[in-house]
């Protein structure tokens, strides 16, 4: 039983891996000139687009919280536009926190807020698609011990991943070598997808090796 | 001997003052230079001397001459490839020989246009950029009336001989004991010219009655004129100039005596076009060799060099084969050898540069390094004793071992020392020392080793004994320790490269925000999940208490479950408004800290950036300054004074008062009701005023410091006197801070206030936590200063605050206490957290001093051990040694502060016994 779970977890996982990957190679073929470092605004668009699109696809396909209860459909729009405005909400939040990090106040705003949308799609909305506009599960699932199925653990990994990603990421910005990639939010903005892809493909190896001790109380 | 933690902590600091003292003198040794180098550089100052009559040299005696007999060599209108390019490979190779293999500084001079004789005579004499204008005179040219190089050698009483073009003579009237003028005016001749100047040389060198012979050939440039630099007769004159060079190099090499070299200087006044003509800005004309040739320039023999020289064969090569439009593996292959040639050369080149630049005393260097390595180990092996709650440990200075182990080591370094100090060429400072000091010092190294031999031996034997103590594993790690851990060991990493080090606020800021982030998500914790957490964590956090690791695992939420899990629950302890405020303390403490950072931008990379502090210190915006001063120090007074006794309170408010008149009296800020600007003083008495105000402070703090220590056990007398301590040197750095870095006092206090109230209390950290906080704070404040890793920055201006005219001692404590008064408020606001804390944990003070000792020595022993290693990095000067400079100092000043943690744990301790 488990084993199947993360089978497929991993499969889910690897498809986030390979839509990422693809971002940075398809734009390419249709337009000429893309590259992820010279059009790197591009690149943070389409990437938090694909990553969406990608997580809300697979959450749709495979159900991780299979909720009893049918909900009405004015229930479930009620649903989504509270989505909405926490995934909105994240990005204003991550925005500040990049400021209070000391990135620029008023130059440079939409770099920043594209960083910030990368981020909120890396964190926020895999957390809005497993557990819904739900802050009592959130916090839960981000305490100690406190997921309780793989899918949760899986978020777990990813998100922190992410953003322990997105923090390395700022170190090469005070060096002096005036390489492309320092430019802001460049770093950042890879390390946080390094990080997500890195907690993607550990996300399951790091379950199956542990699947013995991991023991979910039901809630 | 049993010791304290905090005494053990303090003495280590000590020693490791000494071995940072003695690890800079030996790294900034007195004689930069070699003597004969200094001479060389005190010299071209003296020359350009005002010759008016009425002006008066400042250089009472002439320097002692370099050169014996000079010959100035123009050859007009010789191009820098006439010599350095294929034509003088071809046509001139004995100079090309020089040039490559002989005593000789070769460089390609810039003339400034006009490119016409007489102009560029004028500028190589006199120093100075000829105009346009003197084109026009160019053919009839008055005497030179300017300073120049004739008219001082003259001065000096040098007897100059002048053969060649009459332009000079015209310019230089009087000035040659012999000369021979040349007219240029017959442009197609071409021997004549140069034969009529050259058959003097033969006499010329014969007779020694002369000191500076100036010679000017005329040949080549009219061979230009009419033919153009390409034809054949251009070759022919150059091997003519080079037989010309030939004999006067030898002749002058022959001439020379023990005493004094001669000096042989080749140049041209301008080069030629394409065309043959000059007078433009092409790079043909502008461009002109310059050649001294002496044998007082030693041999050169740099390995970067010849890989130079081999890089530019292999380049020529590579030309070679592109040209022939050769695109195969070879080229590529090549290409990069060619590419990784240059870079051997560049590396060879720029550390041969460093290390003609820089001349270490390395003994002096290694022994303070190894002094600060051993009480660094000293220091971390002692780590799970001094963090122990009784925080104090045995010191073994009498083991029978250890004497003999302790004579061996010290006879060994006796040994070293003789034998270094007698075969050391160049100076040494340790060797200098009397014999006395420095067996002391030995002495001190030996006992060091042995300490810590004793020290690894008690940790086997412990480990050896199947003890209980439980290996603290990592997953009872909080965040918060994790963080610590890594920002401190990532720091310390962080100081190998110069650019973190050119931008370690960075660092900091970084780090501080991430602690407050990482707060938050414990606050949140402590919040909102107290009621759900099982307690079945809180198994052994009680017994692990205060046991084997630096940071020592309170897994906090548990600790505070087990507590609360008996009596009340989450909700009723923190107090709904509480909560909430506790909960924005972080994020305020964070838009605290991003304000200050637009404060002032420190650094290199980015200093640049528009910032608060320039637009405030600006003369339009006193009136906005005056309001942030009055404002901050309102603020200052409201944040201090809650602690504080009566007597203090008052003093504290007139002292704020006498800050701003004195920033009032010197002009920074302005009075509400001043509107015209007043003569500005410099503020002496306000100044003076102000430190009454501090020393009354201070001294009411101490006194009740030494009553609580003798007379009564009341706690709250001591925290008062130690706050009334700390608010006189917020008063103090008040008075000395320039007024827009007062805001950066109030964000301190009040960042202060808020972590102690909601964050540290509510939390329960432990000493050694909260003393890292307290440190990695006082860093980031350090740099919110304004200060930065340069010296730059030092406002040395704070030195002079009250004092009529510089006064030595005062003067650099001022500079230094308002330099570091970020780490130095944060330490002693930590002295009076922990000794409050004192109930909860009686041996808190002790568990801090260690820590913050610890906490500055790691930096600063691995940094010296990377500056030892990088010392002949490019940037050794420009960045690693200031950064070095602000180690050191900083070390002191933690020392002072440890000793005075130190005494008030002292007290402490006392009572506690009694």
């Amino acid at each position: 039983m488990k084993e199947v779970e993360i089978r497929r977890l991993l499969a889910a996982n690897l498809l986030c891996v390979f839509a990422v990957i693809l971002t940075a190679v398809v734009p390419g073929f249709f337009w000429e000139g893309f590259t992820v470092l010279g059009t790197h605004l591009a690149w943070l668009c389409i990437c938090s687009v694909c990553v969406g699109t990608v997580n809300v696809i697979l959450h749709l396909v495979l159900k991780p919280n299979h909720s009893p209860k049918r909900s009405s459909f004015a229930h479930k729009i009620s649903r989504f536009l509270k989505c909405c405005i926490y995934f909105f909400m994240s990005c204003i939040i991550f925005h500040a926190i990049i400021v209070l990090y000391g990135a620029p106040l008023i130059g440079s705003v939409t770099e920043t807020f594209l960083f910030s949308v990368l981020l909120s799609t890396f964190t926020t909305l895999q957390c809005l698609c497993m557990l819904g506009p739900n802050t009592h599960a959130w916090i839960r699932v981000f305490s100690k011990n406190g997921a309780t199925s793989i899918w949760e653990s899986s978020l777990q990994i990813t998100t922190v991943c992410s953003i322990l990603g997105a923090w390395f990421g700022a170190f090469p910005i005070p060096l002096d070598w005036d390489r492309p990639w320092q430019v802001w939010p460049i770093s950042c903005s890879f390390g946080a997808t390094f990080g997500y892809v890195a907690g993607l493909i550990i996300a399951p190896l790091w379950l199956y090796w542990n699947r013995k001790q991991l023991t979910y109380k039901s809630r | 001997m049993r010791l304290r933690s905090g005494v053990f902590a303090s003495s280590c600091l000590l020693v490791e003052v000494l071995g940072v003292a003695l690890f800079l003198r030996g790294f900034f040794p007195v004689p930069v230079r070699s003597l004969p180098r200094r001479e060389a550089r005190g010299d071209p100052p003296a020359e350009p001397a005002p010759p008016g009559p009425g002006m008066v040299s400042n250089w009472t005696k002439i320097p002692p001459p370099l050169f014996k007999k000079v010959v100035v060599v123009l050859i007009d209108a010789l191009r820098d490839d006439f010599v350095f390019g294929s034509k003088g490979e071809q046509f001139m190779p004995y100079t090309k020989q020089v040039i490559e293999k002989g005593t000789s500084y070769s460089f390609i001079a810039e003339a400034k246009p006009p490119t016409v004789t007489m102009p560029r005579i004028k500028a190589l004499m006199t120093g100075s950029i000829p105009g346009f204008i003197d084109v026009i005179v160019n053919l009839n040219s008055p005497a030179l009336l300017d300073d120049n190089l004739i008219w001082q050698a003259k001065t000096a009483g040098k007897r100059i001989i002048f053969y060649g073009d009459d332009t000079w003579v015209k310019l230089f009237p009087k000035h040659f004991v012999e000369y021979d003028g040349t007219t240029s005016f017959f442009v197609s001749d071409f021997t004549e010219v140069d034969d009529n100047v050259t058959r003097h040389l033969d006499r010329v060198f014969k007779r020694e009655d002369w000191d500076l012979l100036i010679l000017h050939y005329l040949g080549l440039d009219h061979i230009g004129h009419v033919t153009g630099p390409n034809s054949p007769l251009v070759g022919a004159k150059l091997r003519e100039m080079d037989n010309i060079l030939k004999k006067i190099h030898i002749s002058l090499l022959s001439k020379e005596e023990a005493s004094l070299p001669n000096l042989l200087v080749v140049c041209g006044d301008h080069g030629m076009s394409e065309t043959g003509s000059h007078g433009g800005s092409s790079a043909g004309e502008v461009h002109t060799p310059l050649l001294f040739i002496s044998s007082a320039f030693e041999k050169r023999s740099d390995p970067g060099y010849e890989h130079f020289k081999i890089a530019e064969k292999s380049h020529a090569n590579w030309i070679k084969l592109y040209l022939e439009g050769n695109n195969s593996e070879i080229l590529l292959n090549l290409g990069k050898k060619v590419l990784k040639q240059y870079l051997e050369a560049l590396k060879t080149l720029s550390s041969s540069l460093s290390r003609q630049v820089a001349q270490y005393d390395m003994y002096s260097m290694m022994v303070g390094t190894v002094i600060i390595m051993e009480v660094l180990l000293l220091l971390f092996l002692s780590i799970p004793k001094a963090l122990s709650s009784r925080a104090e440990f045995e010191v073994p200075l009498s083991l029978p071992l250890f004497s003999l182990l302790f004579y061996l080591v010290c006879l060994m370094l006796c040994a070293v020392h003789v034998i270094v100090c007698t075969s050391a060429e160049s100076l040494c400072y340790f060797c200098s020392m009397s014999w006395f000091t420095a067996v002391g010092v030995m002495m001190l190294i030996s006992a060091l080793m042995c300490g810590i031999l004793s020290a690894i031996a008690k940790i086997f034997e412990n480990s050896r004994l199947p003890v209980k103590n439980p290996v603290v594993s990592s997953s009872g790690w909080s965040e918060i320790d994790v963080l610590i851990l890594a920002g401190t060991v990532g720091h310390v990493l962080s100081l190998g490269a110069s650019s973190f080090v050119e931008e370690e606020h960075q660092t900091w800021y970084f780090l501080i925000n991430t602690l407050c982030l990482v707060l938050c998500q414990d606050l949140c914790r402590n919040n909102f999940l107290l009621k759900e957490y099982d307690p079945q964590h809180s198994t052994n956090v009680k017994q692990n208490f205060g046991e084997a690791s630096e940071y020592k695992n309170m897994d906090i939420p548990a600790a505070d479950n087990s507590k609360l899990g008996k009596t009340i629950s989450s909700a009723e302890f923190i107090r709904g408004s509480d909560k909430w405020i506790s909960l924005a303390s972080p994020w305020i403490i964070l838009i605290c800290c991003r304000l200050l950072r637009s404060l002032n931008q420190t650094g290199v990379q980015w200093a640049h950036r528009p910032d608060f502090g320039h637009w405030l210190t600006s003369s339009e915006h006193k009136s906005e300054l005056s309001f942030l001063a009055a404002v901050s120090l309102l603020m200052i007074f409201f944040l201090v004074q809650r602690r504080c006794s009566l007597v203090s309170k008052i003093a504290m408010a007139l002292g704020l008062l006498g800050v701003y008149s004195y920033r009032a009296a010197i002009g920074n800020v302005i009075f509400p009701w001043q509107h015209d600007s007043k003569d500005i003083s410099k503020g002496i008495t306000e100044a003076r005023f102000v430190y009454v105000f501090v020393l009354g402070i201070v001294f009411t703090g101490t006194k009740d410091l030494l009553k609580s220590q003798v007379i009564s056990s009341d706690s709250s007398v001591k925290s008062t006197g130690l706050w009334e301590v700390y608010s006189g040197l917020v008063l103090l750095a008040a008075l000395l801070f320039r007024p827009h870095n007062l805001p950066v006092l109030v964000f301190c206090l009040l960042i202060q206030t808020m972590m102690t109230k909601y964050i540290w209390r509510p939390l329960k950290f432990d000493a050694a936590q909260i003393t890292i906080m307290h440190y990695w704070f006082g860093q980031a404040f350090f740099y919110f200063q304004g200060n930065s890793n340069g010296i730059a920055t030092v406002d040395v201006s704070a030195g002079f605050v009250g004092l009529e005219s510089y006064v030595e001692i005062p003067a650099i404590f001022f500079t230094a206490f308002a330099t570091y008064a970020g780490p130095v408020l944060w330490a002693i606001h930590l002295l009076c957290y922990l000794s409050s804390e004192v109930s909860r944990n009686s041996a808190a003070v002790g568990h801090g001093c260690f820590c913050y000792a610890l906490m500055r020595s790691l930096p600063v022993a691995v940094y010296i051990v990377l500056v030892t290693g990088l010392r002949y990095h490019l940037f050794i000067w420009s960045v690693f040694s200031p950064k070095l400079l602000y180690e050191g100092v900083h070390v002191f000043i933690t020392a002072t502060i440890c000793l005075f943690f130190t005494a008030m744990d002292h007290n402490h301790s006392h009572k506690v016994q009694d």
